[in-house]
């Protein structure tokens, strides 16, 4: 009997040191991750901003007076006149 | 229990001791340490169990903070997908006015860096010396904001939020609205669809120190919920066509306003809807209301001639006319009803229904109205949707105006015959024109691409496609519109030009000029109306200030959107004929059109 006592204490001590480094390591870890996280997330945030600022600059590349302009003026491109038009059946 | 029994005094000590025996004292002791340790146990559990959650409260309301997670504003698109209307972000730099006060020898610093007085936000910050928040300048870009904050002035914090961009600027404003500075739709879609693309902001819990600096992101509390983009079934590109041709025209015409909605005739999606004058949505603080007002749908206007289809709509369902008789008679050009002079322009002479749509007759159109039964007439009028909201979800809709059927008189009904007496909206115009273009079947005009709009049958196929050939004549020989003729398309269409009423009657000088057609008219794609208000310069004929803008618009939609030619080499009468395999011509017609007549007077 007292040496059942004895272990069942024994093993009790270990896991209660085991669960307590258990908790330190944890907590150490979920630090670890949430800085991690949080950095990550800062960089989706930043690449978003970016996705923004580029899809705006795209859009006002692609306004159509815009594309007018530079194709009549700087490519000189035409409407087509209807003798060149050639209809395909 | 072993203690008290050593504790026991020999027998014989008894006799020897004076005063309180050392037993007694031990009782007192112990029993004086027992109570206080019970007590401070009491104390301890009180503390650490049973008001456990109170202390732990008081302890993170010391420290912790619950700061919210901004979230961006979903994405306007166009139906191909370009942006409308983009969120980027911008910071806010905010204040605690007392800690800044504490150091106001950086102030001037500080007031440089924000591109401000030093003064006035001195003493700004002194009056507001009691709080904690106050903002200093909202919406900056982000690096100026950054600039502001690498100064590491105490008490100075930035606050990410968002602000709305429209690349299209004004060319879309009406249609978008825009937002205020807290990211809400304030008109238009944005404040439509305000709660689909505004997301919902997250929130996380901070540890703060005692000056208020962030010390550590603890937990997340509500992840962030970032605002849905939204598909319009607006076409840039033809919206920015209809854009800079109603410019021309409202600059050619010295017109006060100008509107132009395209429907997609088989699914009632918007393609283009304009109105000018606009504003530039990225800077709202110069524009006036007359300004932001989006007049295709929030303005009414006598239809005037432009409802002549749909009340040949109820003529055909009646029974008693066909396209080609019976023959109306028009002579003399005018025809005193019940005291009132209803006239044309022209003696049209003898015409079929038809011609009283090509030649744009008033006269006939009276006869024809007072041949129909009034409930008829009034039930096409009101299932054309006029006198109702479009239902089409914008906000500030007008219905319009149409009197209840049995409540018309005589004079009354003849005159609503050629479109005076009740007032209608752009769209509702449009969407008339484009449930005849869609064989009958009326669609809830939509913004969205793809909703399910729910559909109704108004009128049968058959006259649906009747008429749209009596339209048809419009652009042809002899007819009011030949304007408004698109090369290598069919055009079905009708103008209208009517008086304006203004106070005590109608205006004998102004006008609204427009135009309502179909193309290509043998297959009905799409459905544009054009609206030109109070054109002082040239000319105020629908068929001459409006038409033309259609065609123009029109014709490049018809491109834009790779619609097949229907009418190759079948131009218009006397056109150039190309070669076989060419298409015809895309000079501008020489033919004049005739005058399209404005009525005096509209209700008596």
């Amino acid at each position: 009997m007292k040496v059942v006592s004895a272990l069942a204490t024994i093993a009790l001590l270990v896991a209660a040191l085991a669960s307590a480094l258990g908790v330190v390591w944890t907590r150490h870890e979920s630090r670890v991750l949430f800085v991690q996280w949080t950095s990550l997330q800062n960089q989706r945030d930043d690449l978003n901003i970016e996705y923004g600022k580029l899809e705006l600059e795209q859009a006002t590349y692609a306004e159509p007076r815009r594309i007018d302009d530079e194709a009549r003026q700087k490519l000189g491109m035409i409407s087509p006149r209807p003798q060149d038009i050639r209809l395909l059946h | 229990m072993d203690a008290r029994r050593h504790a026991k005094p020999p027998k014989h000590a008894r006799r020897h001791a004076a005063g309180p025996s050392a037993r007694k004292r031990m009782i007192v002791v112990v029993g004086l340490l027992g109570l206080a340790a019970t007590g401070l146990v009491a104390r301890a559990f009180d503390l650490q169990v049973v008001r456990k959650q109170f202390y732990q409260a008081q302890g993170d309301a010391r420290f912790l903070r619950e700061m919210p997670i901004p979230v961006s504003r979903g994405t306007i698109f166009d139906r191909n997908g370009e942006p409308l209307a983009v969120s980027t972000p911008v910071m806010s730099i905010w204040a605690n006015p007392s800690e800044v006060l504490d150091n106001d020898e950086r102030i001037p610093q500080l007031a440089q860096a924000l591109g401000v007085n030093a003064d006035e936000l001195k003493s700004r910050l002194a009056q507001r010396s009691d709080r904690e928040f106050v903002y200093l300048r909202r919406q900056m870009s982000p690096e100026a904001a950054q600039a502001v904050l690498d100064l590491g002035i105490p008490g100075i914090n930035g606050q990410r939020e968002f602000k709305r961009y429209y690349p299209s600027g004004e060319v879309t404003a009406h249609v978008l609205g825009f937002t205020n500075i807290d990211d809400h739709g304030q008109e238009g879609l944005e404040l439509a669809y305000d709660d689909w693309l505004s997301g919902k902001p997250g929130a996380k819990r901070v540890i703060r120190d005692r000056m208020g600096h962030v010390v550590e992101d603890v937990e997340q509390v509500r992840a962030p919920k970032p605002g849905r983009n939204l598909t319009l079934s607006i076409d840039r590109r033809i919206q920015f066509l209809a854009y800079s041709e109603l410019k021309n025209t409202v600059e050619k015409f010295q017109a006060d306003s100008a509107s132009m909605v395209i429907l997609d005739a088989r699914t009632g999606e918007v393609l283009a809807m304009v109105n000018l004058p606009t504003y530039n949505p990225n800077a709202i603080d110069g524009s006036k209301p007359a300004q932001r007002r989006n007049r295709a749908m929030t303005d009414v206007l006598e239809p005037g001639s432009t409802i002549k289809p749909v009340l040949m709509a109820a003529a055909l369902s009646s029974g008693k006319f066909t396209p080609t008789s019976p023959i109306i008679d028009t002579t003399g050009g005018h025809w005193y009803f019940q005291g009132h002079d209803i006239h044309d322009t022209h003696n049209y002479g003898l015409l079929t229904p038809t011609g009283v749509i090509t030649k744009s007759s008033n006269v006939g159109a009276a006869h024809i109205a007072m041949d129909l039964d009034t409930t008829l007439m009034y039930d096409t009028y009101r299932a054309f949707g006029f006198g109702n909201s479009t239902d089409s979800g914008f906000p500030g809709e007008a219905p319009g105006y149409l009197r209840i059927g049995r409540d018309w008189r005589p004079l009354e009904k003849a005159i609503l015959g050629y479109g005076y007496g009740l007032n209608v909206t752009v769209l509702q115009l449009a969407n008339a024109y484009a449930t005849i273009a869609d064989d009958g079947v009326m669609h809830t005009p939509s913004f969205i691409k793809g909703e399910d709009n729910p559909a109704k049958q108004i009128i049968s196929p058959t006259i649906a496609r009747e008429l749209i050939r009596m339209m048809e004549t419009v652009t042809g020989p002899g007819s009011t519109a030949p304007q408004a003729r698109i090369a290598n398309y069919a055009v079905a269409g009708k103008t209208g030009t009517a008086h304006k009423a203004s106070v005590g009657g109608y205006d004998k000088h102004s006008y609204t000029a427009a135009f309502a057609g179909i193309v290509p008219a043998t297959d009905p794609r799409l459905v544009g109306v054009v609206v030109v208000d109070n054109p002082k310069k040239g000319s105020y004929y629908g068929g001459m200030v409006s038409a033309p803008v259609f065609s123009r618009v029109m014709g490049g939609a018809l491109r834009l959107l790779d619609v097949p030619p229907d009418n190759i080499g079948r131009w218009y009468v006397g056109g150039p004929l190309q070669g076989a395999g060419g298409l015809a011509g895309s000079q501008p017609p020489s033919e004049t059109p005739i005058d399209d007549a404005p009525i005096d007077e509209g209700t008596p």
